[in-house]
């Protein structure tokens, strides 16, 4: 009997102790993997969230600066796939929300509170930033990111290739259709724009010399110019004569280097392993002209680093950004020159770039000075959807671009009028 | 169990209440096991599931954009909003055209592996798991495959390169509506990876129908084939058809994985209901009180497809004859 009662109350002993250790084992679920670090250091963590560049070397890059920082143990989570800002919006209202995270200037991100104003860490060294960053980064007179690296955005294109075809680099969109034409051959197509075609969305706006939105906050897209744009893009994406459905997008530089195309839509980032793969049978040139009013143009891309504003470390999250993002000069420079071509957005530091000072380097640093156009905090990621909405509709789909445009109107209107009442 | 046997051998007198106690402490601990087995499931449950689809139905009557706390009533605000200004409804349409396509599809492919793999005599474990494997593969791994490798617009893309020396030139399958090559990738990406599964329940189903059915059929002089199929088989498979097709038309409606990876959120068309309510609430606008309201429509609507279809088809009534 005894030994039957021990043999009861020790089945019961692992029957609680099963329970007990599901219940931890959820609530553990609940909270683990959060990215946060052990807390081995001076005890404050911070969580930084990057997405994944495509460069070698970039994560490590990252953590070896995080890993340099004394005051906070700072983890990072570099997010891969293409959500990126899915998963950094939905973590934003949660208590898991990185303290730190890397983005492009949106108002609905000052607008909600979601970031923190970063004027007193920055208006110290305000006059060694470009002044377009700084402007594309103040709500209200305030700052709310750090600018970490430009990225201009333009056409790569094989110099042999187009001498071969007899092709001068086209300067209007005419002649990028006549170019494509004639550089298409039975295994090289003449063009490629990206997959889907979104990544020339805002340089069709500029080059046809209009805008996103102008200077009191209204619709500027919706020209007749953009309107031609859009039907000659049709025409490009029709004739047969465009890379479509590569095995990678416009910002990875395979397709030009495997000769899957003679002219590539892409980014400064791409350049030195362009140059890499095709040396110095490569040249640059910006989005062609549309339209009689048009003017070429280049967009400047880039990232930025935000501090979440409802972070619980918010000033040591603060201190951290000011530290690596406006102190440390030499990692700034590590991060725009050594894994890919990036443009400094601080002046002190673009002026000692060797690395761009002559080449091809040199003609992207120029076409980004005389071409560029920078990110308008007010046009956000909706209305950036929006437009998009409008290529797939006109461009990819054969839809009617006014009737695109006046659907994406309605829908840039209502964020408007949410955004500024 | 064994000592209140040997109680109740010794001592009679207390035979009644040791019979009865047994039963009580049987009662008392499948009780006991119950909670202790589905209650952690339970509250799972009620945590991931009931409580985030309350949380969602009052979202639906906020203005919750950038924020999951709101404090704005509008009402059916964000209803109307996903209805007319979105394209969820354009969703809702191709969605319920592709499942008036997918779920017949899939239902008679399946079936016919199943009568297939049942009929072999030989090798019919080594088929039935080639079939099923499939399953066992995720969806956003197979669409990559199948976009990258086998639909690839390149000219060494599989199916390029296949079309290639019949002279056909390359085609670009996914970033180029007209025509709509993209249902060919999805739909025998979808055919693929779910047949196996359906496969397997009707294997089972036919496994069960006894052969006395057939055996008496054939003294009655059926014949063997499309005649036994159509007054014996299908009628004996009702039930499990019924479940199948309910879980295909879920499943339909619910497609996200492939669809994300294969045509994107950059696209206007294929652009599932999931997808929709997705970039609605967290990719861009991060407004969660449309992306809610979404949510609350779409389920209804399987609610109403689901029940509707139970209703034609018996759902629960059709017990397959023992």
């Amino acid at each position: 009997m005894s030994a039957m009662s021990n043999s009861n109350w020790s089945r019961r002993s692992i029957f609680r102790a099963a329970a007990g250790m599901a219940a931890a084992g959820t609530l553990a679920a609940c909270g683990g993997n959060n990215g946060r670090g052990g807390g081995s250091g001076s005890g404050t963590n911070l969580v930084q969230y990057f997405h994944a560049y495509g460069e070698a070397g970039t994560e490590q890059a990252i953590k070896r600066y995080a890993k340099a920082y004394s005051k906070a143990d700072v983890t990072t989570n570099w997010i891969t796939g293409s959500n990126f800002e899915a998963k950094l919006f939905s973590s934003l209202l949660t208590k898991q929300a990185p303290d730190v995270f890397e983005f492009h200037p949106q108002l609905q991100l000052v607008k909600s509170g979601q970031v923190a104003d970063l004027s007193d860490i920055i208006d110290p060294v305000k006059d060694d930033f470009n002044p377009a960053d700084i402007k594309s980064h103040t709500v209200d007179g305030k700052v709310y990111g750090i600018r970490m690296i430009d990225d201009p955005q333009f056409f790569y294109y094989r110099k042999s290739m187009l001498e071969k075809a007899k092709v001068e680099v086209p300067t209007t969109l005419d002649e990028l259709l006549e170019a494509a034409a004639k550089l298409t051959t039975s295994k090289v197509k003449g063009a490629y724009l990206g997959n889907d075609f979104t990544a020339v969305q805002n340089p069709i706006i500029w080059s046809a010399g209009a805008d996103t939105l102008d200077a009191n906050n209204q619709i500027a897209y919706h020209t007749d110019g953009v309107v031609e744009g859009l039907k000659k893009l049709r025409q490009l994406f029709t004739s047969g004569h465009v890379l479509l459905d590569a095995p990678t997008d416009f910002w990875d530089p395979s397709s030009l280097n495997q000769g899957l195309c003679a002219i590539q839509w892409g980014g400064m980032w791409s350049m030195p392993a362009m140059q890499k793969a095709l040396g110095d049978d490569l040249g640059v040139f910006p989005f062609p002209s549309i339209g009689g009013s048009g003017k070429q143009s280049v967009y400047n891309g880039g990232w930025s680093m935000f501090v979440n504003a409802k972070s619980e470390n918010l000033e040591a999250a603060k201190a951290y950004v000011k530290w690596l993002w406006i102190d440390q000069k030499k990692y700034q420079e590590d991060w725009a020159l050594s894994y890919g071509f990036h443009i400094p957005p601080r002046s002190s530091i673009a002026a000692e770039a060797t690395k761009l000072k002559s080449g091809l380097p040199a003609e992207g640093v120029k076409l980004f000075t005389d071409y560029g156009h920078f990110d308008n905090i007010g046009f956000d990621q909706t209305m950036l959807t929006a437009f998009g909405d409008v290529i797939a509709n006109s461009v990819r789909k054969n839809g009617n671009p006014e009737a695109a445009l006046d659907a994406c109107d309605k829908k840039v209107s209502v964020e408007l009028k949410k955004l500024f009442g | 169990m064994s000592t209140t046997t040997t109680r109740g051998v010794a001592q009679p007198a207390s035979a009644k209440a040791s019979q009865a106690r047994p039963r009580r402490g049987l009662r008392s601990n499948a009780t006991l096991n119950f909670w202790l087995f589905t209650g952690p499931f339970l509250i799972g449950l009620v945590i991931f599931v009931f409580v985030p689809i309350g949380w969602s139905i009052w979202l639906s009557f906020f203005d919750a954009r950038y924020t999951v706390t709101p404090s704005h009533f509008i009402g059916f605000d964000n209803y109307k909003q996903i209805l007319t200004n979105s394209n969820f409804p354009e969703s809702l349409l191709t969605f319920t055209v592709f499942a008036a396509f997918i779920v017949p599809t899939t239902w008679a492919l399946s079936l016919g592996l199943a009568l297939l793999v049942n009929q072999l005599r030989f090798m019919r474990a080594f088929f039935r798991s080639v079939f099923f494997l499939p399953t066992a593969v995720s969806y956003v791994a197979a669409a990559l495959i199948w976009k990258m490798s086998i639909f690839s617009g390149v000219r060494f893309g599989l199916m390029n390169t296949v079309l290639g020396w019949f002279g056909v030139d390359n085609i670009a399958y996914l970033a180029n509506p007209s025509p709509p090559w993209y249902w060919l990738v999805i739909v025998s990406l979808r055919l693929w990876i779910q047949a196996g599964f359906y496969m397997i329940l009707f294997l089972a189903a036919l496994q069960n129908i006894p052969a006395e059915l057939y055996e008496a059929a054939a003294i009655d002089g059926a014949k063997r084939g499309w005649q036994t199929f159509r007054y014996i088989t299908l009628p004996q498979l009702r039930a499990t058809s019924t479940a199948v097709i309910l879980l295909l038309l879920i499943a339909a409606y619910q497609a996200f994985d492939e669809f994300f990876n294969i045509i994107g959120t950059k696209a206007t068309w294929a652009q599932t209901p999931l997808m929709e309510l997705y970039k609605t609430a967290l990719g861009t606008s991060q407004d969660y009180g449309a992306g809610s309201a979404g949510a609350v429509i779409l389920s209804l609507l399987i609610c109403i497809v689901t029940l509707a279809q139970g209703k034609i088809m018996g759902f629960g009534r059709g017990e397959e004859v023992k």
